[in-house]
């Protein structure tokens, strides 16, 4: 905003092991960290989603740590557990911080982030969080039972509300607290790195539409975060220090008066909500725009509608926030409130349907290139729909009133913000894992993987619809109490396998991922042939990314199959008159 | 570059504050148990002082930015340092003369919208307060090159933090 020679920043590369490392100030080395704590909460949420699938399928089975087979309430922890380190520590940090940490400076020209340092911290604030989130495994009472959620009274009032409602409770609220405090360091360093460090010549409507959905995220994420902390602030209170934000009165719990008077629980509902749905785009945005840049790259054709594209994501981010009562309307709220937010929710229909068709128009005509990265980015596509359309039913009251708290909603969210962002991270994985480590992945392999997950998700999470449909509750340990219950037991049996075939599919992923970084065959500068700017640096990239060099940027981010060029593609940083003709 | 992340993070404390200036008015609005409080009068002088701070704040970055005049630059940010240590010292004051009469954190939701507020708004200004004694130990070495942007950011981020007690203090006595 000021002097542009302030602004770039240099720092020495440097040589200390904790300083290259551990607590390093190189966004390539920060991305990186985020990308590994994001692996590993995702394979740790995959082995309480398994065991989930286990009770379900069989509740009397004994397991290693469970020896009394798992007990209703520790049913419970893990649902708790698997949905908040699968929202946080994996779909909020993978495509956003983690990718986005690595290749919003490269594709803007940029040396770093703005705030190297404030970077570092995010990291480390988020790992903290992690370490926080774990540690209510193994404090007494266990972990929590509220659901990822926490809905209030029960998570506010202590271990009165069961076991992991104490110390694990509290230590959620923690975690949460410091989660939303990393990613709020986050938002502003993604939104001042954009705002501020573009490279010469590259104007707002040149950028990826990669960079786009990390900025709109990041503006989500900075209007977001803070509300739900200062829920978390309350909740902390009235479980620690004798408050009544939203305890209400004369409430009995277990055949014991609650102390607490006169709050109100919906209250907390309302600020989990004003947040929890623009999550729902923090998580999804960065894989909509990774899917339209590869979709674009390997169709070899410029992305239909790039302007279009970006409005959609901004109409996307700016709906988010004015329909959170959609998940709360069996709370008793007003019907006529109601219907404001089913109309609101489904207007954003409209922009989800511009996104959509300008993928399938995109493709159209297309060269399309069948590697790893674009089935992947076709499997988000169709995720994308299938979980979309259920979202439809969901947002009229009428249907929700018998939907709410069934599988189908279950079924809807998995599909949409669950597996089609995890499939929007393989498809980062599969599509910059050359930039990064300088090495291809096996295609072979990854073709292996994306067949099984994709079959694999649709067998899982598909059924869930029909059993929502008949009734069935989500959140139930098991299906004993009713009959009509115990008559679907065979489409669990169906799901726990197709869950243990999906997730065993996932070790072929880690085993190419891994084989491939000393093993896989070497990559040049760009592989996939395609135009942005982390294309013309050396792969992996050098410390300060482009060698103290910036490059000018001449044209847009999607210039493929241009009339009278040699190649079917002109790269963002070549200079009109260097580019072949032919 | 500086001012673009304080700024910012300025959206993202208005969210914060926001959200609990809903949860406010909503929670006196559905609970019957609300009980008024009488705000301590050195609030009042608190607010003027801080008031105070924002003006001494503006002399002292106009003296730097408009005429270069580094010493009185430094005179005007030490008096706003003061000034700033003196707000938070008279909080404390206020906090001690309610907790005479009986009113703590859990005692009403009243008292503990008070409290909350007051310390979200306490802990953000002392995070204020440590920039400015940065800036003014940093500013006494010729040769920072960064001494006027670190001046601009911390002004915006003090400006901000006092209109933000503004609206808390009209909040906290009309909203009672």
């Amino acid at each position: 905003m000021t002097t542009h020679a302030g602004a770039v920043h240099v720092h020495e590369a440097p040589t200390g092991f904790f300083r290259k490392y551990i607590f390093s100030l190189d966004h390539k080395v920060i991305g990186k960290q985020y990308i590994s704590l994001a692996l590993f909460s995702a394979f740790v949420g995959m082995f309480l989603s398994l065991l989930m699938r286990l009770r379900l399928a069989w509740p009397a089975m004994k397991l290693p740590f469970f020896p009394d087979g798992i007990l209703p309430e520790q049913y419970l922890a893990l649902v708790t557990m698997h949905g908040t380190i699968m929202v946080f520590m994996v779909l909020t940090t993978a495509p956003q911080s983690g990718f986005g940490n690595y290749f919003l400076p490269i594709q803007i020209g940029a040396a770093d982030m703005a705030f190297p340092v404030l970077n570092m911290l995010s990291f480390w604030t988020t790992f903290l969080s992690m370490v926080v989130l774990m540690g209510a495994f193994f404090v007494t009472g266990g972990a929590p039972l509220g659901g990822w959620t926490v809905y209030t009274p029960l998570s506010a009032i202590g271990e009165i509300a069961g076991p992991g409602q104490g110390l694990g409770m509290t230590m959620w609220v923690i975690a949460i607290a410091l989660f939303c405090a990393a990613s709020l360091m986050g938002a502003i360093n993604f939104i001042a790195t954009t705002l501020d460090l573009r490279t010469r010549g590259l104007s707002l409507m040149r950028m990826p539409l990669t960079a786009w959905s990390w900025f709109i995220t990041a503006v989500i994420s900075l209007l977001a975060f803070g509300v739900l902390l200062s829920g978390g602030i309350l909740l902390l209170l009235d479980r620690t220090a004798g408050t009544s934000f939203f305890v209400p009165g004369n409430l009995v719990v277990t055949e014991k008066l609650i102390p607490h008077k006169g709050g109100s629980p919906i209250l907390w509902q309302h600020l989990f909500w004003f947040f929890g749905h623009p999550e729902v785009y923090i998580a999804i945005l960065p894989g909509m725009g990774l899917a339209s840049h590869v979709l674009s790259t390997f169709s070899r054709k410029p992305i239909f509608g790039y302007r279009a594209m970006v409005f959609a994501m901004s109409a996307i981010a700016f709906l988010g926030f004015i329909v959170w009562g959609h998940h709360m309307f069996v709370s008793g709220m007003s019907p006529y409130v109601g219907m404001a937010f089913s109309v609101l929710t489904m207007s954003i229909g409209v922009p989800s349907a511009i996104k959509t068709f300008n993928w399938l128009g995109t493709l159209w005509g297309g060269d399309i290139k069948f590697t790893t990265p674009m089935l992947f980015a076709l499997g988000f596509v169709s995720l994308f729909v299938s979980g979309g359309l259920s979202g439809l039913f969901l947002a009229q009251t009428s249907l929700d009133q018998y939907l709410h708290d069934t599988y189908f909603v279950v079924a809807h969210f998995h599909l949409i913000m669950g597996v089609a962002a995890i499939f929007g991270i393989l498809t980062g994985t599969y599509f910059w894992f050359p930039k990064m480590f300088g090495r291809m992945m096996s295609e072979g392999l990854g073709k292996l993987h994306f067949w099984l997950s994709f079959v694999g998700v649709y067998a899982i999470f598909m059924p869930m619809h029909f059993i929502g449909l008949a009734g069935h509750p989500r959140r139930y340990a098991d299906t004993s109490g009713a009959a009509y219950l115990q008559a679907m037991d065979p489409v669990h049996y169906f799901m726990t396998v197709a869950a243990f075939i999906t997730v065993a599919a996932q070790f072929i992923f880690v085993a190419n991922f891994f084989w491939s970084m000393f093993k896989g065959k070497k990559a040049d500068i760009n592989p996939w042939q395609a135009t942005t700017l982390e294309w013309s640096i050396p792969s992996p990239p050098p410390h300060d990314n482009f060698a103290g060099q910036e490059p000018t940027v001449y044209r847009g981010a999607y210039e493929f199959a241009v009339p009278g060029v040699k190649d079917d593609y002109i790269e963002q940083h070549v200079p009109p008159e260097q580019v072949a003709k032919g | 570059m500086y001012l673009t992340g304080v700024s910012l993070s300025l959206a993202a404390i208005l969210m914060f504050f926001m959200a609990l200036a809903s949860s406010y008015i909503v929670r006196k609005g559905t609970g019957n148990d609300w009980q008024p409080i009488d705000l301590p009068r050195i609030m009042w002088l608190n607010t003027a002082i801080l008031v105070a701070s924002s003006i001494t704040i503006e002399v002292a970055r106009r003296k730097l930015i408009a005429s270069g005049d580094v010493a009185a630059f430094r005179n005007w940010w030490a008096i706003t340092t003061a000034l700033g240590m003196l707000f938070l010292g008279g909080q404390i004051v206020a906090w001690r003369e309610l907790a005479e009469q009986g009113l703590f954190l859990s005692t009403n939701p009243s008292s503990s919208f008070f409290y909350l507020l007051t310390a979200a708004h306490g802990a953000h200004l002392l995070f204020g307060l440590v920039a400015l004694l940065y800036v003014a130990l940093r500013a006494a070495q010729p040769a920072w090159r960064r001494r006027a942007i670190a001046a601009e950011a911390t002004a915006v981020y003090w400006h901000f933090l006092d209109g933000l007690w503004v609206f808390l203090l009209l909040l906290l006595n009309f909203g009672r």
